[in-house]
């Protein structure tokens, strides 16, 4: 028996002194290259990521760039037919554009033939992330990352006697978390320029970055809640009456009320760093953000822990926020796409999933986000639960970015620029959207 | 026998050799076909990187082509794309902010630039050194300065509010450069010419430097006052020059695109939205590749018929 274990450990020995092709060698210099935004769940997923380096000896690589330049450094690769990205976690809106142009490689078959169905996965992030079109069986991604719009706090100024007084004595209520707009721009006021510990302090930050999508994604979130909607529930793409409905117009004008009032000075042109930036110096007492950053917010020395509160976008009429967030998806034009589906395959599992949260990544499958210890896993997973079963999208089509850039300018055009009225700009919204859907044939 | 042993051998060697096959080749052409040969990599070079991809801007600014959508069949529109771009307010717009930012940055580049060379052509301790902390801006990457010059605009910490408010009393955050619309257009009017001040002066200063000493010995001879001889030597012998680089910098500033752009991003709204920013949204971002086409073509062609005018402009006062 003692010969039979020596001649088998010497056989194993010889196999992989000749370099006999076991899976890992087979898979010896294989790379990935995965392609996303610069941000912290990027690094989460780096760590992650380490795990199946392990389990399938495929090495990553990763190509991060920063969110102002994201859309365009990618698209621009897509667009291109580039072989630089082998997996792409790419925005949702992306979705339509790069189904219909054939950038990203259709996931049916492989979820089928690897048993992943989109039932596991929360039903908004399959239909923000992976459909196209949408509400029909089309997949091509993996809902990767959730992500909405929230709101950090200050809890330990919000939790001040002498402030919780003089708030209550000014507004009838307790200074708490907002519920509506409302109250968040009371809230607000009620900070701005207010001296604390010595220091001047201001309400609130919002989105309202002009190049690539800030404002867009700050302003939905009050025309949402007002009822603005993109197009006539009943008859798609007739956009008059919807887009700039009375509802639609005070809701954009309730969003400058709140830039004016109540934003430290020199925020025309922000979105997430600047927001970060402005919380982590303890400029603001509320800040918009999406709730990818909130981890690291919260781990913060100097604004996390006890002194960081987080609450849901507010309601008004309605209640809702804007969807962020990702899906994965595997590039057409690259030469690896089979490791590339390997890669999904092993990122769909429920155990991965959960790695994926407690790194700091938003997990979308239903294994992590119904588990029972889910809510209570982190300071800001309930909110998150919230917010998920309230999102809506920008438009996901084909020409998302012209649509985008429109209303980016529109917007930034009268909130900050002070140009013309809600109503003027709302209506020219629906002129520049109209000429694009009639240059693609849609109406 | 050593000393005339060497050139023997090279001659020898030089008889004995044979001309190689390209130099028989060169050997048999004409003067003419040798310049030609010479000149020919440079030519196939810009037809290539220059003249092809005009010639193909023009075709496809008359369709409705998209970089992103290859696969639609491409549509002839005719004048279609030029005429919604003239047609466009907000295209106009951009024109307009663009005429704002060339004609002011070229008026104060010029006239701080020639006061500078002034100043710099005189002989006085510590020149050099002047000089040479004058030139430093201009060789920044206009990255870097977008991005410092976002910094010191800052309202609550940068250092522009604070020299602002030291000098006049107001509070430091109570203006936003780059954030109001009435400071906007002149903040980036301010940073180009913050950084191109010194490359006029380098050219004033080449003017100025041309300028044959016997010419103000003679005016002095004749009692000229100094501000005549300003008038009179001075300025017309520079005058030239300076077109020279109110051409360069009008040039320039036309196509003005990434200080602009990482000082403001074209805001706030569309305040200091410069044509090539418009361009470049339209090109790169709708992915209108027609369209943006079109607006190439309409942008070159105005600068280089103002170019134009003005090199024959330019070369009438060289005659002079």
């Amino acid at each position: 028996m003692g010969r039979m274990i020596t001649f088998a450990g010497a056989l194993a020995a010889g196999a992989i002194a000749i370099g006999l092709p076991t899976q890992s060698a087979l898979a010896q210099g294989k790379t990935l290259t995965l392609c996303w935004a610069a941000w912290d769940p990027a690094n989460a997923l780096v760590e992650l990521s380490k795990d199946f380096t392990a389990k399938t000896n495929i090495q990553m690589k990763y190509e991060f760039v920063p969110w102002t330049n994201y859309a365009d450094r990618f698209l621009n690769e897509l667009n291109s037919k580039g072989k630089l990205c082998d997996v792409i976690i790419g925005d949702s809106q992306w979705i339509g554009g790069a189904a219909e142009n054939g950038h990203y490689v259709k996931l049916n078959e492989f979820f089928d033939k690897e048993g992943i169905k989109m039932d596991d996965f929360m039903p908004a992030t399959v239909l923000g992330y992976a459909e196209w079109p949408k509400h029909t069986p089309n997949y091509w991604a993996l809902p990767a990352m959730g992500d909405a719009v929230g709101w950090t706090y200050r809890k330990d100024w919000f939790s001040r006697p002498e402030l919780q007084a003089e708030f209550k004595k000014k507004y009838g209520r307790d200074l708490a978390p907002p519920a509506t707009w409302t109250e968040l721009k009371q809230v607000g006021e009620f900070f701005q320029g207010r001296d604390i510990d010595g220091k001047k302090v201001y309400g609130a930050y919002i989105f309202t970055e002009r190049g690539s999508e800030g404002i867009t994604m700050g302003v939905t979130n009050a025309l949402y809640d007002w009822g603005f909607q993109y197009d006539n529930p009943k008859k798609p793409y007739q956009m008059d009456g919807f887009v700039n409905s009375p509802d639609a117009v005070a809701g954009l004008e309730f969003y400058k009320s709140v830039y004016k009032c109540c934003t430290p000075p020199g925020m025309t042109n922000a979105y997430m760093q600047e927001g970060l930036d402005a919380f982590k110096s303890g400029q603001v007492a509320m800040m918009m953000n999406w709730f990818a950053f909130f981890p690291g917010l919260y781990k913060d020395p100097n604004v996390g822990g006890d002194k960081i509160g987080f609450f849901i976008n507010p309601g008004e009429k309605q209640h809702a926020t804007q969807l962020g967030g990702q899906g994965i998806s595997v590039v057409s034009y690259s030469d690896h796409k089979e490791d590339a589906l390997q890669y999904i395959k092993w990122f769909a599992q429920p155990d991965v999933q959960k790695h994926w949260w407690a790194l700091g990544g938003y997990s979308c499958h239903k294994a992590v986000l119904n588990d029972p210890s889910f809510p209570t896993s982190a300071p800001f997973a309930k909110d998150f639960l919230k917010s998920m079963e309230m999102v809506v999208d920008f438009w996901a089509e084909p020409s998302y970015a012209e649509l985008l850039l429109d209303m980016q300018k529109r917007v930034h055009d009268y909130v900050v620029a002070d140009k013309g009225t809600a109503k003027e700009a709302l209506d020219l919204l629906v002129k520049d959207w109209e000429k694009v859907f009639k240059e693609e044939g849609k109406i | 026998m050593t000393d005339t042993s060497g050139p023997v051998v090279i001659r020898d060697r030089a008889g004995a050799v044979p001309a190689p096959p390209v130099a028989r080749v060169i050997r048999g052409l004409s003067d003419r076909a040798i310049a030609w040969l010479f000149i020919a990599p440079t030519i196939l070079l810009l037809l290539a990187i220059n003249v092809f991809p005009l010639i193909w801007t023009i075709r496809l600014s008359f369709t409705n082509y998209r970089a992103n959508k290859p696969n639609v069949p491409l549509r002839w529109l005719g004048l279609e794309n030029y005429t919604s771009i003239l047609a466009d307010p907000d295209v106009w717009q951009a024109m307009q902010a663009t005429a704002h930012f060339v004609i002011w940055t070229i008026l104060l580049e010029v006239l701080f630039g020639f006061g500078l060379a002034l100043l710099i052509d005189k002989k006085f301790r510590g020149h050099s050194f002047w000089t040479t902390v004058i030139l430093l801006p201009m060789m920044l990457s206009p990255a870097v300065v977008g991005t410092f010059w976002t910094f010191l605009f800052q309202p609550q910490i940068g250092l522009f509010n604070y020299v602002v408010a030291f000098l006049t009393g107001i509070d430091p955050s109570s203006f936003q450069m780059i954030g109001d619309v009435p400071l906007a257009p002149w903040a980036i009017v301010l940073v180009d010419t913050w950084m191109w001040t010194p490359y006029v002066m380098l050219i004033c200063l080449a003017g100025l430097r041309s300028i044959p000493n016997y010419i103000y010995e003679a005016a002095e001879v004749d009692r000229a006052s100094k501000w005549r001889q300003f008038w009179s030597i001075t300025l017309p012998m520079v005058l030239p020059f300076l077109m020279l680089a109110v051409l360069f910098r009008g040039i320039e500033n036309f196509k003005m695109f990434d200080m602009v752009n990482l000082l403001t991003s074209g805001g706030p709204g569309s305040t200091t939205e410069l044509a090539s920013i418009t361009l470049k949204r339209e090109a790169f971002e709708k992915w209108r590749t027609g369209y943006s086409s079109a607006f190439a073509i309409i942008l070159f062609v105005t600068v280089f018929g103002a170019a134009n005018i003005y090199v024959k402009a330019l070369n009438k006062v060289k005659q002079r």
